[in-house]
């Protein structure tokens, strides 16, 4: 009985919370995990294109193009692994009898945005407390 | 003795990684900066300034004296950018958009100038006597400030500083008979006109 109140009457404590773990994470640590780096959107190039769908509709090439000062190839090649990803969706139409495309941010492409600013932003917290 | 080195000298990378951070963050802003136009101009703001306006017209018409005329003019441009800056801050806030990025910065950059301009030529024409010129100019130089500012804002915005432009050419060559009407076809009737569109399309 006394036994049953010394453990009622112990003090709860809580997991102290883990500062560093976003550290661990870009050291690659805990590589997959639901908050490890998503290497994907930390790429330069594809950064700045999921960056600028984040605050337009739809952007189209020549737009991204022009706006990252980047070329035809290197831009192409970033933006199709952002669409196989789900990241990013690429319409094709043609206006009057130019061709274009056009690309648009899709909702997992913003979670992503989201989770890579959640952890840029905890990474900062977490070397100024060390 | 040799002096005793630590086999691993202490690691650096927390400083690094923070610096890489706060450059990737700093990119991610430039990056959405240089996408956006300057969105933060208020619809329903324009719309009241319209009819602010509007008033002040029929207040000015009723006077004879031209320091009374030009007096009503100016309380109303005092008044109208006080509700259109307030305007432009709320929606800002709302949309939680920086009211001073870029597109923002350009904006103000390119409408100040001719507004500074029309200040001292309102005060150079009205001490010339010439101030039936003044309506003309003023509707020139604001959508000339609107076209230019405009440039870094949704398209509808030069839109509507080309028509003020134009009212402004007319203006010009018409009669003193006009101006109260123009001033208030232009001051009032195009911003309630164009405020509803960019309301209805921008959201406020």
């Amino acid at each position: 009985m006394a036994k049953t109140n010394a453990l009622r009457q112990a003090p709860v404590r809580k997991p102290a919370p883990d500062r560093t773990a976003p550290l661990r994470e870009v050291r690659g640590g805990a590589a997959g995990g639901p908050q490890s780096l998503d290497r994907l959107v930390h790429e330069r190039m594809r950064l700045g294109i999921v960056s600028a769908l984040a605050v337009n509709e739809t952007l189209t090439f020549n737009d991204l193009k022009r706006l990252l000062q980047t070329t035809d190839g290197n831009l192409s090649v970033h933006a199709r692994k952002l669409e196989e990803a789900g990241y990013i969706a690429c319409s094709k139409f043609f206006e009057g009898r130019l061709p274009k495309t056009e690309y648009k941010l899709t909702a997992e492409g913003r979670q992503a945005l989201e989770r890579y600013l959640d952890h840029m932003e905890a990474l900062i917290r977490a070397t100024r407390e060390r | 003795m040799t002096p005793v080195h630590p086999l691993r000298e202490p690691r650096a990378e927390p400083a690094g990684l923070h610096a890489r951070a706060m450059d990737n963050l700093r990119y991610i802003r430039q990056t959405m900066e240089s996408a956006t136009s300057f969105t933060a101009v208020s619809g329903w703001g324009v719309v009241i300034v319209g009819c602010t306006a509007l008033a002040a017209g029929l207040w000015a018409r009723m006077q004879n004296e031209p320091a009374r005329w030009l007096a009503i003019w100016l309380g109303e441009a005092v008044v109208s950018f006080t509700i259109a800056g307030g305007a432009t801050v709320r929606k800002a806030r709302a949309s939680r958009l920086p009211l001073f990025s870029m597109p923002g910065k350009r904006f103000a950059l390119s409408f100040s100038p001719p507004m500074v301009v029309g200040a001292l030529l309102t005060m150079a024409l009205f001490r010339a006597g010439l101030w039936t010129a003044i309506p003309g100019m003023w509707l020139l130089l604001y959508g000339t400030g609107i076209v230019t500012g405009g440039a870094f804002s949704v398209p509808v915005v030069p839109v509507m500083g080309l028509c003020f432009m134009a009212e402004g050419a007319v203006a010009l060559f018409l009669g003193p008979v006009w101006r109260d009407l123009l001033m208030a076809v232009g001051f009032g009737g195009l911003h309630i006109v164009f405020g509803f569109v960019i309301a209805r399309r921008y959201g406020g």
